[in-house]
């Protein structure tokens, strides 16, 4: 527990919070990074998922593309993105990214659409309806919580790769960690067990902010029903 | 537009990406055949590291699947648990295990592998043993199976399908993640590509070594298909 005592040590000193490229730097810098990010990710995977989800069609296709993006590792696009146009800096760190967050965001989206019951549509149909007017007032509304659920996971994957950013000298938390690694692991022990500590807890974080925000956005009536949220897995790395 | 600009703090990179064109390719057959045994080296490692992060975690998950499911109770927070191991970033958790465990040997990554396969393969394992029918369980047990009988010679089998849907996903995303390992210089193909991105930009390195990985994702998920397919005849004459 040497190393975690030296971590705390680290963590109680105000500097090491408020120096540039310090703490507090280094969060907002991952707070953005993952805002945009995750932005990026709703606004391609939502409407693609919500319309093969209506049309109900590409079910194979969404899986596939949900594991495929399993097999690419997060650094190959952070280290590929920059030598495209895309060029240095935070964009290619954001779309590498958001890359990750579609997955998650899109599946959700499509389960959340197919796992209304038929009925209702019918209902809805019958009722005069038309194909607009089902998703919007029908469909849409009743796939909130999946929607919610996506964006929990999307976004608490996007919170943990982002560490992966200073690889490429992208910013974030991560800056700490690798920092603490370049002073050698005697002298930067402590600091590199804090950083571990800080994206730790700044994920758990943003995990229970979201979950919380998933239930209030779960009608009463649905929550009664526990689901287990539908993807099964998520690329961690 | 400032909050894509770079802020005072953010490290700037040290060169200028290399010149796209012929001194610079994304793939080269010249780079793979001068450097076939830095690849093959990083490959076999590569492939080592996740058997046997994958095996490992086998071992860990799936007594604890079959805990979950005989005493239901348990399920909950074994689940709760190994979800909240599934959360904690790699990176992070890397770095919580590095300075403890030490950065000469591949232990560190290969425990960080562990912990983030377990989830999925419990999930799935667990998902699997319930898929059981109750009354194949109920005409094993009047046949005079014990409880252990049962699960070695009707529940596990028939539960093969679900057990491998976990392995797949598992060995898939540990692949992906070994590349993290780079952290502790450990990362197998990982060192490839980061070592292509620093030394000035060397691209074909950086997309042979990815194209690498993605073909060993989709080569060891293609070898336990056909082994899960091999093992579970039944389900394919149920669907023929």
């Amino acid at each position: 527990m040497n190393y975690f005592s030296q971590a705390l040590t680290w963590l109680n000193d105000p500097l090491n919070w408020t120096n540039p490229g310090g703490l507090f730097d280094r969060l907002i810098e991952h707070l953005q990074i993952t805002a945009w990010a995750v932005l990026i990710g709703c606004i391609i995977g939502w409407p693609i998922g919500i319309w093969l989800g209506h049309r109900g069609k590409g079910g194979a296709a969404v899986i596939t593309v949900a594991n495929l993006t399993l097999a690419v590792p997060t650094l190959a696009l952070l280290t590929i993105l920059p030598l495209t146009p895309l060029g240095f800096g935070r964009p290619p760190v954001i779309v590498a990214l958001a890359v990750f967050a579609v997955p998650p965001l899109l599946a959700n989206a499509y389960t959340g659409l197919r796992s209304i019951d038929p009925e209702t549509i019918e209902a809805a149909k019958g009722m005069g309806l038309s194909g607009g007017q089902v998703l919007r007032r029908v469909e849409l509304p009743l796939a909130v919580p999946y929607l919610a659920a996506g964006l929990r996971t999307a976004a608490v994957q996007v919170v943990a790769t982002a560490a992966l950013a200073t690889f490429v000298n992208g910013g974030g938390l991560g800056e700490i960690i690798a920092a603490g690694f370049g002073l050698g692991i005697n002298v930067g022990g402590g600091q590199i067990v804090a950083g571990g500590i800080v994206v730790v807890a700044l994920a758990l974080i943003v995990e229970g902010l979201l979950a919380l925000v998933q239930r209030l956005v779960t009608p009463a009536p649905l929550r009664a029903v526990k689901r287990r949220r539908p993807v099964r897995a998520t690329s961690v790395g | 537009m400032s909050f894509l600009s770079w802020g005072p703090a953010a490290a700037v990179p040290l060169a200028a990406p290399a010149e796209d064109g012929p001194g610079n390719p994304w793939f080269s057959w010249q780079y793979i055949h001068d450097n076939a045994d830095t690849l093959g080296s990083a490959l076999l490692f590569h492939a080592g590291l996740t058997a046997r992060a994958v095996i490992f975690a086998l071992i860990v998950a799936l007594p604890l699947a079959v805990l979950a499911y005989w005493i239901r109770p348990l399920t909950g927070p074994i689940l709760a648990l190994s979800g909240v191991l599934y959360t904690i970033p790699s990176l992070a958790l890397l770095a919580l295990l590095a300075p403890l465990i030490g950065t000469t040997s591949d232990w560190a990554v290969l425990i960080a592998l562990v912990l983030y396969a377990l989830l999925v393969l419990i999930r799935n394992f667990l998902t699997g043993l319930t898929s059981v029918p109750d009354e194949v369980r109920e005409a094993a047990t009047g046949m005079g199976y014990s409880r252990f009988g049962r699960l070695l010679r009707v529940e596990l089998p028939l539960a093969l399908p679900g057990i491998f849907t976990g392995l797949r996903l598992a060995t898939v995303s540990t692949v992906a993640l070994v590349t993290v390992g780079s952290l502790i210089g450990k990362g197998g193909l990982g060192e490839l590509i980061l070592g292509g991105f620093r030394n000035n930009f060397y691209k074909a390195e950086i997309l042979t070594s990815t194209i690498l990985v993605v073909a060993l994702a989709l080569v060891l998920d293609l070898i336990l298909a056909l082994l899960g397919r091999l093992l579970t005849p039944w389900t394919r004459r149920r669907t023929s």
